[in-house]
């Protein structure tokens, strides 16, 4: 058991230890023979019943005991005193067992097995929780047997959560009566249950409630991690919304064939400049999503019919559903040298959403009282960090102003508090410098926003890409350099960007990647990229043709951290790609799986991969194999 | 900061091994195999494995096993997944897992799923997670993961996530970090892991981590080395 000290036994004590040793070995022993031999005897049993009461984890034993009940019960078929006899022994043998150890697993199961056999009653059982909450609150085992016998016994949600109310006024730091009440409350929340019908008026006093422990003891987690879950009770819309789409609605779409077109009139965002045949239309989700096809969704389009379409979901594993979606247009034939202009409806090429039950627009039902009271809560949490300097305290203020700000978007007098919201995330990293990396990357995903929130701040920073050996008159190029990014977001503001600068940051994945479709040329030069399993995003990126992950640390480190959010030969995932039994696997592919795997479906034509661990020749010759396009390495031209 | 002692670590292990009369070893006769799996475990990865006889070790797990395929927690007692779960990972320490009848073990596993995708620990039918893991595992060492129903075996664990984004042993029940293991592990194995909410796990994960340096499995409780 935890918590008692070992010590070495005095030689008096280790001969005793082992008389007592051999003691239970022929007790066991007994008990075994009994077992096998199908003995049920009286004597038999209580013999189980003395290893148990000391011993409640031989989990043989209470097997054997279920067989004992078993038999005596078709012994004493029709006998229903006796059938309660034989039980209620069973049920004291297991809070005798109980008594020794309560947590044991065996003990907990043999009692729900017996009440299986109908028996005992719900005050009965209430009543022996009852002793264990007080001996320990925390006991999982004591909430789990709790759930199960309020469920069973038809006890009703109502009752249970004052019991939770009960346990956490006696001590406000019950993470499991928390628990319960949150699963409690969400229970009676979506059964839309009488005096629980909206969240509005139940919320409120939730609020309040947590507040009591927040406040009383700040440094305690257990009401902290209940007002994350209220926050997310406030904001969350459970249908889900189509947050962005591209091309951007309302906006003309300029198709640029390969001739160039100087100080063009037209904004980066609207201006796509093709190589091939096709162009995406790409969906962006504010959550994932399943069944998007060209019978839920109607794309009123000269290029093609709707129904022709093909929506593809962009997940890493071969899932349904995805906060992406993309399908490709096809330009007529022949037109490839001009440029023609689309003008995109306001409305959205997407004219029904409706099967899917999304939401074209962006307001929130009862969006009045979610504001209230997150403006309320703000309110409260100014005033207890001008008490004290607490972290937590400062997290969830970052959290509650995040949320806000994501509330009053799209904003037509929009307040932000990205600035108070970033300070507060550098604040934290002085304040828990073990957590560092958390606040870091939160800071990241709150500079991004700032950075892609309006239209003058992004365009300040594009650039033309003047110095690539590609024509001239190649799109802008989106500058995201030197920012410390350790963390992507924002995605839904950068569906428009073909060249993305990223280099200089501190980078280890770029997870969402995948969205901007529209790539054609990334740097993700000088980042702390460990693995080639990290650039998972970029198989998505058909339209890739320059990579630069030069100076990264890819072949620096022994232990791949991102391995499992990828595709492998090792996992087994039904329909995993590996097995097609289509690739010839040779000694490279064997060494480089990961990069043959991300690398393989693309179309490259330059790449740079200088200053990373794992480059050498033969890693070199590797990748002209892999990427057959491919014609500059590193800056060298190939042949 | 000092350095491993492993020579006093092999030593402890292999005493252990040997004292098979002491009263603790006794009163936990019935988790053997387990203990086998953490000794000789730690064992190889200290490069040590050959501090004990393969053939003994490997010839005592093949008499736990019972006729339904499963092992026991030691000879002569009921067979459990728990164990089950040992005894392959041990012959694969040893690379011997080809001595078994894979089809047999495993069929053993296939037979305790449920209809819910949930797992039972043996035939008298306590549900856990952490019996999702181990028959997930299992199969993926023996290479029959095909054989259980993988789809539904991930709903069940999907539907044991709690709001705070960890993982309990049955649907609603508390988070913690051993069933967190379980399940995250599981889903890992199954390619399942984009049903975890990265985020708020990995910030609840964090905060196991107390002032002293260790972690805890649950908000408010005592660091453990189990965790």
């Amino acid at each position: 058991m935890h918590g008692r000290p070992r010590k070495p036994l005095k030689p008096e004590d280790a001969a005793a230890s082992a008389a007592k040793a051999e003691k239970l070995r022929v007790l066991q022993s007994q008990f075994l023979h009994n077992h096998h031999n199908h003995i049920y005897s009286k004597e038999a049993v209580e013999l189980s019943t003395k290893l148990l009461e000391t011993n409640p984890e031989l989990y043989t034993a209470w097997n054997y005991r279920k067989l004992a009940v078993q038999h005596k019960l078709t012994e004493n078929d029709s006998d229903p005193d006796s059938l309660k006899s034989i039980l209620d022994e069973e049920l004291r043998v297991v809070e005798s067992a109980l008594r020794q150890n309560f947590k044991s697993y065996g003990a907990w199961h043999h009692r729900k097995w017996i009440l299986s056999k109908g028996h005992s009653s719900i005050d009965n059982e209430l009543r022996l929780l009852d002793k264990f909450q007080k001996a320990d609150s925390r006991n999982f085992h004591a909430w789990n047997y709790r759930r199960f016998v309020a469920a069973s016994m038809n006890r009703s949600e109502e009752d249970e959560l004052k019991y939770t109310e009960d346990m956490i006024c006696n001590n406000f730091s019950n993470y499991s009566a928390w628990h319960n009440r949150s699963l409690l409350l969400s229970n009676l929340l979506k059964r839309k249950v009488e005096g629980f019908v909206s969240k509005e008026k139940v919320l409120p006093d939730e609020y309040e409630f947590v507040h009591q422990a927040i406040f009383t003891d700040p440094d305690d987690q257990s009401g902290w991690f209940y007002h994350l879950w209220l926050l997310d009770q406030t904001v969350r819309v459970d249908s889900p919304q189509l947050v962005s789409s591209w091309p951007t609605p309302g906006s003309d779409l300029i198709l640029l064939g390969d001739r160039c077109l100087d100080g063009c009139a037209s904004s980066p965002f609207t201006r796509f400049h093709l190589d091939s045949r096709t162009f995406p239309l790409v969906l962006y989700f504010n959550q994932a999503v399943e069944g998007v096809n060209s019978s839920t969704i109607t794309v009123d389009s000269e290029l093609n019919t709707n129904k022709d379409l093909v929506w593809k979901p962009l997940s890493s594993c071969n899932s349904k559903a995805a906060q992406v979606w993309v399908t490709q247009l096809n330009l007529p034939d022949g037109n490839t040298h001009s440029s023609k202009v689309f003008p995109v409806e306001d409305s959205s090429p997407i004219s029904s959403l409706y099967q899917l039950s999304i939401k074209n627009d962006n307001e929130l039902t009862d969006f009045e009282w979610r504001a209230a009271t997150i403006a309320k809560e703000i309110d409260h949490f100014r005033e207890l960090l001008s008490l004290i300097n607490c972290k937590i305290g400062k997290l969830t203020l970052a959290r509650l102003l995040m949320a806000h700000d994501a509330m009053m978007c799209p904003p037509a007098n929009k307040i932000s508090h990205s600035e108070e919201v970033l300070e507060l995330y550098n604040d934290l990293m002085r304040l828990d410098p073990t957590h560092v990396q958390y606040y870091k990357d939160q800071h990241s995903l709150v500079l991004l926003q700032q950075v892609t929130s309006n239209w003058e701040s992004l365009l300040s920073r594009c650039f033309h890409y003047s110095n690539s050996p590609s024509n001239r008159g190649s799109p802008m190029c989106l500058q995201l350099k030197n920012l410390s990014l350790s963390r992507l977001g924002s995605f839904d503001k950068l569906l428009w960007v073909q060249m993305l600068d990223l280099s200089h940051n501190e980078l280890r994945s770029i997870e969402g990647l995948e969205a901007l479709q529209l790539l054609s040329c990334l740097n993700l030069s000088n980042n702390i990229l460990g693995s080639f399993t990290a650039l998972e995003p970029i198989r998505q990126l058909k339209s890739l043709r320059a990579l630069n992950i030069s100076y990264n640390e890819i072949g620096a480190h022994s232990i791949d951290t991102t391995k499992y959010l990828c595709s492998s030969p090792l996992s087994h995932s039904v329909g995993s790609e590996w097995n097609h039994g289509q690739t010839v696997i040779d000694d490279d592919i064997k060494s480089y799986w990961e990069a043959y795997f991300i690398l393989k479906g693309l179309n490259l034509t330059q790449f740079d991969i200088v200053g990373n661990a794992i480059v050498n020749e033969k890693f070199k010759s590797f990748l002209i194999k892999v990427l057959p396009g491919l014609k500059w390495l590193d800056g060298e031209q190939l042949h | 900061m000092g350095e491993l002692a492993a020579d006093k670590h092999v030593k402890y292990i292999i005493s252990v091994e040997k004292k098979k009369d002491s009263f603790e070893s006794v009163v936990m006769e019935h988790l053997r195999l387990n203990g086998a799996y953490w000794g000789l475990t730690t064992l190889d990865i200290l490069g040590k494995l050959d501090a004990v006889d393969e053939e003994d070790v490997i010839s005592w797990i093949l008499k736990c096993q019972d006729e339904s395929g499963g092992f026991a927690g030691n000879i002569g007692h009921d067979p459990h997944v728990l164990y089950t779960l040992s005894a392959v990972q041990v012959l694969a320490l040893f690379d011997k897992v080809d001595i078994l009848d894979a089809d047999k073990v495993s069929n053993y596993i296939v037979g305790l799923q449920n209809e819910d995708g949930s797992f039972s620990g043996d035939i008298w039918g306590e549900v856990d997670t952490r019996f999702s893991y181990i028959a997930i595992c299992c199969l993926s060492i023996l290479q029959r993961l095909d054989k259980i129903n993988v789809d539904k075996a991930v709903e069940y664990i999907v539907s044991c996530k709690n709001l705070d984004g960890g993982f309990g042993c049955t649907p609603g029940g508390e988070s913690h970090s051993g069933q967190i293991f379980c399940c995250v592990g599981a889903l890992a194995i199954a390619g399942a892991l984009h049903h975890v909410d990265k985020d708020l796990l990995g910030w609840w994960l964090c905060e196991r981590q107390v002032k002293s340096g260790g972690l805890n499995g649950r908000p408010e409780k005592l660091p453990d080395v189990v965790m």
